[in-house]
């Protein structure tokens, strides 16, 4: 029975080392084929022609003009005379066309007569709203008698908008069929599930259908699914005959593509004079479109003793929201942070120390860790030297320091693969999964290497392709987890069974024998060894199979992790303007595979944190229900001159890597917006509301204290 | 087409600097707009005014060093007739409206976002695409740097960063952080990696007496 596990550190060659991404040079020369890169013998243009309004019924449409156009090919209705539709940018007809020009060309030419209808797209205003979900009432404690007996008491409304993914590859795939069989090359986080999701609506069978993903620009967890534009696509290619590539325009995937829930809140709190936090009054509400929302769970990460939460979705006329990195941590740490830092000022205390006091209020054993991780992060900050209470800066540019603490799970997901071990020694592995940039190709192939003893690049590791063993989609900060575990199981089987067939060659049992620097050896007695390759020539001439899963047995993986952040920003207070000094970010995630990818991940969170801290807003024009910013110049996006200097920290050791290996991709990514808004009421005296922090927000929180 | 050849206009093109410059010496006699039918007549009419479309146009571009022919509609970008004519792909379509620069090529040796030039305007100067400065195999310095300081996650963006970094330090061989940030500040990346791109920029700085001439 093979002993699940990793390797002890004296033992570890690549896991936990600074490992450069497999793929990068692909990247870095252009020479990496996305699904919107690759082009098709006979491959047509697909189109959209999306509705205008937020909310009206179609009451004609003609595409007959359209379809006398030269070049196109096929056009295809969608939503007949009759539709109701229900919110700006939802796709009305979709066609094909010889080039992207005669596709334009053909759009342009169809003619739709709307009912403008009534719509909603205004939810910070719940009262107008047509209808409401509210959710159930939780409680715990005495809510109201312990608010009632609190020493210092904070009540305030805060929002923060709905956001986009902009991923920079639109959503969309090019989609071929042969017969009845159909391979589509998407930019999609899910290789192995969407499929089926094709299968159906085409009336094939889900085995007709292969997706391949080789990269893909970006998603964040607004890519998991077919779509509309998934199946509409492949009914082109159908109906042309010829393959069909449809990518959306700009517009259309800044509009409905994908978009995180907003999230209101009135929120009561309460402490008493020595800083804990004993009461919490909570009535919440967001809104994802036209499905409502999730809850925002709130409080967040610490929980008062006492306390009371309610939370409303409200459907507004967009686009239903899709998961977006972290779904509803955020806005729950933005909306529950800024109220323990103002609970914390009112108390004229270190709001430092007043999160360290409340720490045995977060849930299961994370407060020892987040008080490691808020120790480490504040040398990193040098946060005692650096910090003063709250208003005490005076002149035109005020400096300020903010935190933060989160959680997140990050749990291994289903994995499967199969390795294979040939004669001469050459070692492979095959797996559904998908590499998001997240570096997914690199981790397996580490582990692979590592469990053998090999070198880097003496593994070849085959992804993107649902034709290989199904591994699951990439969402949750679950993917390390799980093609790491399921590798290494295959891996050990494999390694197993070619110690079995040399360990009598050897003169030793088969679990004396170990695998490093392309030998296997006896471990007590290195000398006795023989080379990678000639273990593996006993093997005969059929290669060896090994197939991994996760979950299995053996604790290769973990969820549940902590985090703390911390900001240091300056805001000018003529023009509102705030700037960000720097950021720390301290975090836990067990074993750390690749130490220059995980670290990547934690940069590019803080990136897209300050990035939504700051700029990132849907503009929606409360008259005609349309985005006004569904374009790369008025949807803000902080660049490279925008985001300041970073220390990121990874816990690690003891306590930390016997925990095996947990997910990074969104845990670092909830802290950033509300620690930049404490660093801001920090510097200012005043608290701003609303996010993103604009000048104009932050001048009327100034005006307001004036 | 050799370079020096490919450095000459092709008859077959018009940029907007010529056009101008033939109403300027007084060969177009009434005002001409672009789209006024009429006067697009009168001015094909003039000697030595060359006026394309809107039906294809021959088109000929040197791209990385090779001479490419296709034949676009005079709206065509440089861009589209990269990526879908000639099957270059490594600059990438985002914003197409000149915001993000996934698209940055280099003219001559200038950047420029290949999604607001028009084919028929990128005759006659040299194209270079992130293709163009190296392969995996042998990379230019500045991609080398991209891979060693993890410079791109998801690598949509990549390319344009790695063409606008090329521009931007052969300008500026010697950076300071201040001039990065405001140097590249043409070029966006959602999933973060502007970190990995100013080291990229600070560590190049060695290795710039390297850099091969685009």
């Amino acid at each position: 029975m093979v002993d699940y596990n990793w390797p002890e550190a004296s033992k570890r060659d690549l896991i936990g080392a600074r490992i450069e991404r497999l793929d990068g040079p692909l990247k870095s020369t252009g020479a990496a084929k996305y699904p919107s890169d690759i082009k098709r013998s006979g491959m047509l243009y697909g189109r959209i022609l999306t509705c205008p309004h937020a909310h009206a019924r179609i009451r004609s449409i003609d595409v007959s003009k359209a379809k006398a156009m030269p070049g196109v090919v096929t056009v295809h209705v969608i939503q007949q005379a009759g539709a109701e539709i229900r919110w700006a940018h939802d796709e009305v007809v979709f066609l094909a066309a010889e080039s992207e020009e005669m596709a334009a060309d053909a759009l342009g030419a169809i003619d739709v007569d709307y009912e403008v209808l009534p719509h909603y797209v205004t939810e910070g205003d719940r009262d107008a709203a047509p209808e409401t979900k509210p959710g159930r009432e939780r409680e715990a404690g005495e809510p109201d008698q312990a608010m009632a007996a609190a020493a210092v008491k904070v009540e305030r409304t805060l929002s923060i908008p709905m956001i986009n993914h902009s991923c920079l590859e639109p959503h969309g795939q090019l989609a071929e069929w042969n017969g009845d069989e159909l391979t589509v090359w998407a930019s999609t986080q899910a290789v192995s599930t969407i499929g089926v999701g094709f299968a159906e609506p085409m009336e094939v069978p889900a085995s007709n259908v292969r997706v391949q993903t080789q990269f893909m620009g970006g998603g964040f967890g607004s890519k998991f699914d077919v779509d509309r534009w998934g199946v509409e696509g492949a009914r082109l290619a159908r109906l042309a005959e010829r393959p069909v590539r449809l990518f959306l325009d700009r517009d259309h995937e800044l509009a409905v593509a994908g978009s995180r829930p907003s999230a209101h809140a009135t929120i009561q709190a309460g402490a008493d004079r020595e800083g804990n936090l004993v009461s919490w009054i909570s009535d919440s509400w967001g809104t994802g479109g036209l499905p409502g929302t999730g809850t925002t769970p709130l409080p967040y990460v610490l929980q008062p003793p006492n306390r009371r939460t309610k939370h409303t979705s409200v459907p507004t006329n967009f686009a239903g929201s899709k998961a977006w990195r972290a779904p509803n941590h955020p806005q729950a740490a933005f909306l529950s942070m800024s109220i323990f830092e103002d609970l914390a000022a009112e108390l004229e205390m270190d709001p430092l120390e007043f999160f360290r006091k409340n720490l045995g209020l977060a849930r299961g054993e994370l407060g020892k860790t987040y008080d490691e991780e808020l120790g480490t992060a504040a040398d990193l900050m040098q946060w005692s030297a650096n910090w003063k209470p709250r208003g005490s800066e005076t002149g035109v540019v005020r400096r300020g320091l903010g935190l933060s603490i989160h959680q997140w799970g990050g749990r291994g997901h289903r994995s499967n693969c199969e390795v294979k071990v040939h004669p001469d020694g050459a070692v492979e592995l095959f797996m559904g999964t998908q590499d998001l940039g997240t570096g997914t190709r690199t981790v397996v192939a580490m582990v692979l290497a590592e469990t053998f003893g090999l070198a880097l690049a003496e593994v070849k590791v085959h992804i993107g392709d649902s034709r290989y063993p199904q591994s699951g989609p990439s969402g949750g900060s679950s993917t390390v987890g799980g093609v790491s575990s399921s590798t290494r199981r295959a891996a050990q089987d494999a390694l197993a069974a070619v110690f079995a067939k040399v360990a009598p060659d050897l003169g030793v049992e088969p679990d004396a024998l170990e695998a490093r620097g392309g030998r296997v050896f006896v471990g007590a007695d290195p000398a006795k060894s023989m080379s990678w390759s000639e273990a593996a020539s006993r093997l005969g001439a059929v290669p060896l199979s090994a197939s991994g899963r996760n979950p299995g047995p053996g604790k290769l993986n973990d969820g549940g992790v902590g985090g703390a952040q911390m900001a240091d920003v300056s805001v000018d207070i003529e023009t509102g303007i705030v700037k960000i000094n720097r950021m720390v970010a301290v975090q836990d995630i067990g074993l750390v595979v690749n130490h220059k990818l995980a670290e990547s991940q934690m940069f590019g969170a803080l990136i897209m944190g300050v990035s939504s801290a700051l700029y990132e807003e849907r503009i929606v024009d409360p008259i005609s229900g349309r985005l006004l910013n569904a374009n790369m110049e008025f949807y803000k996006l902080a660049g490279l001159g925008d985001v300041g200097e970073f220390k990121v920290h990874l816990m690690t050791g003891p306590g930390y890597d016997e925990r095996g290996v947990i997910g990074i991709g969104e845990p670092p990514v909830i802290s950033p917006v509300a620690a930049i808004g404490n660093a801001v009421a920090n510097a200012i005296g005043v608290r701003v509301t609303a996010a993103p922090f604009t000048p104009d927000r932050v001048l009327a929180a100034l005006g307001g204290a004036a | 087409m050799g370079i020096k050849q490919g450095r000459r206009r092709s008859r077959a093109g018009v940029s907007r600097r010529d056009f101008l410059k033939g109403g300027a010496a007084g060969a177009v006699a009434t005002g001409v707009l672009p789209g006024a039918a009429g006067a697009v007549a009168e001015a094909d009419a003039v000697a030595g005014t060359d006026v394309v479309g809107p039906g294809k146009v021959a088109v000929r571009l040197t791209v990385n060093g090779a001479a490419h022919e296709a034949r676009v509609e005079p709206r065509v970008t440089l861009l589209d007739a990269l990526r879908e004519r000639l099957d270059i792909t490594g600059a990438k379509k985002v914003c197409d409206r000149a915001t993000c620069g996934a698209c940055t090529v280099l003219l001559d040796g200038r950047p420029a976002y290949a999604c607001s030039v028009l084919a028929i305007e990128a005759q006659g100067v040299e194209i270079t695409t992130v293709e163009g400065l190296g392969t995996p195999e042998e990379m230019h310095p500045i991609q080398a740097a991209f891979v060693a300081n993890d410079a791109q996650q998801c690598g949509y963006c990549t390319p344009g960063f790695v063409v606008a970094c090329k521009a931007f330090l052969d300008a500026n061989p010697d950076p300071t952080l201040a001039e990065i940030e405001a140097g590249l500040g043409g070029n966006l990346c959602r999933c973060g990696t502007y970190n990995g791109i100013k080291q990229v920029l600070l560590t190049t700085r060695p290795l710039k007496a390297q850099t091969k001439g685009a």
